[in-house]
């Protein structure tokens, strides 16, 4: 955990008059696995869309090894390296898993589309490259099974392994999970935990949005907590989970004149 | 690629070049003969409707970029005095140059918006005809179209003089049936290949595959363009054939039968069109002896047709 490879200055998003979040600033270091939490309408999603690009911010920056990254177009963040998943099941449906992710390889692509249409040398070694990149993805992550079902059988949690198995696939140097546990029972959780601690192995820096705290304490290396759209505690997931601040935008403050 | 399709295509091919020319001569239907040539034309501009619709836009407007490249293949042969086969060409760009300029902004919109938009376009480019009277001749259309000259490499007559052809329907049948097998074979290959599979991601999340990387604008843009120049050239035979092009040789009517010819054949289907724009042009000859109820009757098989096959005729036989 040497150098930040993500920094986020300053960052407010307006939407009209409402604030949605309201000059927070954080670096995520390389290797390491960072998790945004906040009680509901915080603003998680809302960061979270700033820093893939999906989101232009009102003012300040998300910077990506001190490159400015908030305000290009998601395709332009993606092909820099920072690659998000999406909240809920979001895969094309009605495709195979093998072919979501061989999708995914858009980046991988040396050829042109031209080059595919015709299919040239280049493009036969890119789709090989692609189907053998894709199986590797698929045994990395435990899917073998359900390798040829089309997505749409898939049950949730294989569902958000696809995902993930698809934001693999386009060789992120930053990983954005957005709630990779969300809806998820148990044994889903545990699974999909280890996939998200052998990414980390791997050597992509992951950032993660996340509601289910148990989770979160565990893998986080570092956490940062916003409520209200603002930034209200940093640091270690033992720490974060006695500080007062912390606690009080989670359960709320005793109001004793109401006397109940 | 498997033997079964290889003998399918050979087996089709023969009956378009070889099979249906013949018996149309010999029995000497020149009716027939214009209709099998109108359904190529007419498959061909559909084709550019299926395109767009595979990357999950519902283009109601193909009509306008026919009517581009119509009036462009009049203006460049009867003005300019360009041989046919390049005006061809040429309508087939210029109807291109403006789906990209139309569609950089009009591509953003998705489903019922787009669609309603396309609508317009094809009655927006009728006026445009009507008022521009130095180019388009205004209301009156450009008439006296000459015939195709002859295409030669290099000395070598590769296609003779339509108008020394004993009868240059038959020309005309070979033209239209080579552009529409030549259009879905650019279409079939287009499919099957990267660009294919990325148009369907497409259709099914956009957003998901900008995540990827996929540069989702320049995609549409790009397919947008190619099944615009299908209806470019498309247009641009069919005012060859009827040699005169008027402002309402193709209205916001043709853009819906468009439409409906390959919905009707089947979204499914790379060759959907070709069936959809048969089945469809001869089956409304054929009621014409229910006179004023042929357009009930019309109606009516449409509707039932979109009630029990809704993904096209060509889900009848080619079950998945």
């Amino acid at each position: 955990m040497t150098k930040p490879i993500l920094q986020v200055n300053n960052l407010t998003k307006k939407f009209g008059s409402l604030i949605a979040i309201n000059n927070v600033s954080f670096e995520v270091y390389e290797g390491e696995i960072l998790s945004v939490i906040g009680p509901n309408g915080a603003g998680k999603s809302t960061m979270f869309k700033l820093i893939s690009s999906f989101l232009k911010p009102s003012s300040g920056a998300v910077l990506f090894n001190r490159e400015q990254i908030s305000g290009l177009k998601p395709h332009i963040t993606a092909r820099k390296g920072v690659i998000r998943t999406f909240q809920e099941t979001t895969v094309f449906k009605n495709m195979t898993v093998r072919d979501n992710i061989i999708i995914a390889h858009q980046l991988q692509a040396k050829s042109s589309l031209l080059g595919f249409f015709l299919n040239t040398k280049l493009a036969q070694v890119d789709n090989e490259n692609f189907g053998k990149s894709a199986d590797e993805i698929i045994k990395f992550l435990g899917l073998s099974d359900v390798r040829d079902e089309v997505a749409s059988n898939l049950p949730h949690g294989l569902l958000r392994g696809l995902g993930i198995a698809n934001a693999l696939a386009c060789k992120p140097k930053v990983l954005l999970l957005d709630e990779p546990f969300a809806g998820m029972n148990h044994d889903e959780t545990r699974r999909c935990m280890e996939m998200v601690k052998q990414i980390k192995k791997s050597g992509v820096t992951v950032l993660l949005v996340e509601h289910d705290m148990p989770a979160v304490m565990e893998i986080s290396d570092r956490i940062v907590v916003i409520s209200f759209g603002e930034k209200i505690a940093e640091g270690k997931p033992a720490k974060i989970q006695k500080n007062p601040k912390v606690i009080e935008a989670y359960l709320g403050v005793e109001d004793e004149s109401i006397g109940i | 690629m498997d033997k079964k399709f290889i003998i399918r295509v050979i087996i089709s091919l023969i009956v378009l070049l070889v099979v249906i020319p013949t018996v149309l001569i010999v029995t000497q239907r020149n009716d027939y003969l214009y209709g099998i040539t109108s359904v190529a034309i007419l498959a061909m501009i559909s084709a550019g409707v299926w395109l767009t619709f595979f990357m999950g836009r519902i283009n109601i407007g193909q009509g306008a970029y026919a009517l581009i490249g119509a009036y462009s293949a009049a203006v460049l042969i009867t003005q300019l005095n360009l041989s046919f086969w390049v005006a061809l060409f040429l309508a087939g760009f210029v109807a291109a140059l403006f789906s990209i300029i139309i569609g950089l902004p009009i591509l953003r919109l998705k489903g019922v918006y787009f669609s309603m938009i396309t609508l317009t376009l094809t009655e927006v480019v009728r006026l445009i005809a009507i008022a521009w009277t130095p180019v388009t001749n205004g209301p009156r259309g450009i008439t006296d179209i000459p015939l195709p000259g002859e295409l030669s490499i290099f000395g070598l007559t590769i296609i003779p003089d339509f108008a020394t052809m004993q009868n240059s329907k038959i020309g005309f049948y070979y033209l239209s049936v080579i552009a529409m097998i030549i259009t879905f074979t650019i279409l079939y290959r287009l499919v099957n290949s990267r660009m294919g599979i990325l148009l369907k991601s497409l259709q099914q999340n956009e957003e998901l595959a900008s995540s990827f990387g996929v540069n989702i604008s320049y995609l549409r843009v790009i397919s947008y363009a190619i099944a615009s120049f299908f209806g470019g050239v498309g247009g641009a035979i069919f005012i060859n054939l009827t040699q005169s092009v008027y402002p309402t040789t193709f209205q916001v009517a043709d853009s819906i039968n468009y439409m409906l010819y390959t919905f009707l054949g089947g979204l499914a289907y790379v060759f959907g069109p070709i069936l959809g724009a048969f089945v469809l042009y001869f089956s409304w000859d054929i009621l014409f002896i229910f006179k004023e109820y042929q357009l009930l009757i019309y109606s009516g098989i449409m509707i039932l047709l979109m009630l029990f096959l809704p993904n096209g005729l060509l889900s009848l036989r080619l079950k998945k």
